[in-house]
């Protein structure tokens, strides 16, 4: 099989199943593509030799029961793995070895994948472009100089350029839905509490949540079905019954009500996205749901309640890298200046900005102005879905407010960084579930997604929906493997 | 209102991250464009509104006090930035 890359997660699966491919046969194809690709910079540590033996191992006494039986998968540089190098994108992680795994990793293991490296992301999954990772940028395979989007720009990257089947990413604020959209590819943000936080290096805790990023809905469906469990390591974990996503997915949404919010059509937005969002409100009719105009009121109010809470919750999650336990030490003249030496060193522009945002907004005198006001409002954003969903079943807006953007373009300005998450940021602070998934190109021949955001703990319906409008738009990405 | 660069040595401080003067100049500029953004949650009048703290409706969970983790000691030990046997070194503390 000379494609073997090419192929999908469960075309993958099925091929293993059938023997017509070993799990040493696909590693070595996806390594193999991955050592050609290094121009991309998706990796940060590759786990190449451990994986062939692994797949070796596997190979020997193949079992075909797993779910992802001998499949060699990439995963975003924020997942500890247990004795492989864990860096967040920073220097002051570089050369962190976790002594523990990752929940949401593990269960991927225990279901027969094979770790093959660790993916490039922001810092501290902190930006929209993977621009601010301390590993360099990122390239999208879409087209040269294009940033693959953030904060799981690595992860997009190489599972848009084939050299990983499926990955997992973190999303607190469309990390995941964001460079999903921006190189052709799924990423589904899971609801609040469906895949454990433990052992994925924290952002901002209240937001934060890992989920699967694939090449159709499919495979999303059938990794969720993997990362998605109960976790008591982590206490925001939730009980709840999950479906078998991949197995009980339909192309039957008859008689569904999607919500399309009139507050997403924001100003300044181009006219080619409206344009796909109308195709989109086309499709599902098409597919038989009913359309239903909703209001949001709270939008706009999203992104500034975001730039308080997250940054806020990371100020604190982050006072834990001091020099003293792990990760990279600068020498001072005595402890307070090591600290101080320390981090100002050891952490990117962006970080230290997010932080000091973080150490202002909780400081005294300061708290009720900004992080009370912020979670009130946060409430009100709430409220706004919980009403809309007495009378949607899920909603229907653009990825982006844009489509890939060229590298250095938007890194002097902070804001209109931030403006890229407008439409995935509410989703987050909701708790909610999201997919994006890719539904055309731009005048520029760059891809843009549509979003789907669901009910809490009904991804099976947002990812009906995506599968039943993904059948219909057919999506084909265009990549030219320029950087070989 | 505009954050000055006594504020923002004030915030590093408290956040131990030294930072020199330029830096702290173009940080200054920074946070007031990011705070005039967060300004408009101003426009909402929010006096009877509940803080939303988490969207997870659960209770802590209780557990029993035990042991769980691997022997693991070493590895953890190893990873810290000084040499060492058994401890972690820091800078001399107490005079």
């Amino acid at each position: 099989m000379s494609d073997i890359t090419k192929l999908s997660l469960n075309e993958l699966i099925q091929n293993i199943r059938n023997k017509k491919l070993s799990s040493t046969e696909i590693t070595n194809s996806f390594i193999e593509r991955s050592e050609k690709s290094k121009k991309l910079n998706t990796y940060v540590t590759d786990n190449f030799s451990s994986a062939l033996e692994a797949a070796k191992i596997f190979d020997e006494k193949p079992n075909m029961d797993l779910k992802l039986p001998g499949i060699p998968i990439a995963v975003k540089d924020l997942f500890c793995t247990n004795g492989v190098r864990t860096t967040a994108g920073s220097n002051i992680l570089n050369n962190f070895i976790p002594p523990y795994e990752s929940t949401v990793t593990q269960s991927m293991w225990d279901e027969g994948a094979i770790l093959l490296g660790k993916l490039n992301c922001d810092e501290f999954a902190m930006g929209s472009s993977n621009e601010t990772s301390f590993f360099g940028n990122v390239q999208n395979p879409i087209g040269e100089n294009l940033v693959p989007g953030g904060s799981s720009g690595g992860s997009s990257a190489a599972l848009a350029a084939n050299l990983t089947p499926v990955t997992i990413g973190t999303d607190t604020g469309g990390s995941i839905r964001q460079p999903a959209s921006f190189t052709g590819t799924v990423g589904l943000k899971p609801t609040y509490g469906s895949c454990s936080r433990y052992g994925i290096v924290a952002f901002a805790s209240s937001l934060d949540q890992a989920g699967p990023m694939s090449q159709n809905v499919k495979d999303a469906a059938l990794l969720l079905e993997v990362i998605s469990k109960f976790d008591n390591k982590d206490s925001t974990s939730i009980v709840f019954k999950r479906n078998k996503y991949s197995s009980e997915l339909t192309n039957n949404i008859k008689g569904l009500k999607i919500g399309i919010p009139n507050e997403y059509r924001v100003e300044g937005m181009p006219k080619e996205i409206e344009d796909l969002w109308k195709k989109g409100i086309e499709i599902i009719k098409d597919c038989g749901a009913e359309i239903v105009d909703i209001s949001l009121p709270t939008t706009k109010y999203a992104l500034p309640t975001y730039y308080i809470v997250a940054p806020a919750e990371a100020s604190s999650n982050l006072a834990r890298y001091d020099g003293v336990k792990y990760g990279f030490r600068s020498e001072g003249e005595n402890l307070i200046d090591m600290y101080e030496k320390t981090r100002s060193e050891g952490f990117g522009e962006e970080v230290k900005r997010r932080i000091l945002i973080g150490t202002y907004v909780l400081s005294s005198g300061y708290y009720d102005a900004y992080y009370l006001k912020a979670q009130k409002v946060r409430q009100l954003i709430k409220k706004d879905f919980d009403n809309v969903y007495n009378n949607v079943d899920a909603i229907l807006t653009p990825s982006t407010p844009s489509s890939a953007f060229k590298i250095g373009e938007k890194t002097d300005d902070p804001v209109s960084m931030y403006l890229n998450d407008i439409f995935t940021v509410p989703v987050n602070l909701a708790g909610l579930p999201g997919i994006s998934i890719p539904a055309g190109i731009d005048n520029k021949g760059f891809p843009l997604g549509l979003q789907i955001i669901g009910k809490p703990f009904d991804e099976q319906t947002i990812l009906n929906i995506a599968y039943s409008m993904e059948e219909k738009i057919n999506f084909k990405n265009n990549i030219t493997d320029w950087w070989m | 209102m505009t954050i000055d660069l006594k504020t923002v040595k004030h915030i590093s401080k408290l956040a131990r991250i030294s930072t020199d003067e330029k830096k702290a100049n173009k940080l200054a500029n920074d946070l007031n464009s990011i705070f005039k953004f967060i300004e408009a949650l101003n426009e909402l009048d929010t006096e009877k509104v509940e803080p939303l703290t988490s969207v997870a409706d659960t209770k802590l969970r209780l557990r029993e006090d035990k042991f769980e983790a691997n022997n693991i000691r070493d590895k953890i030990l190893k990873n810290s930035p000084d040499e060492n046997k058994d401890y972690f070194v820091v800078p001399k503390v107490v005079e």
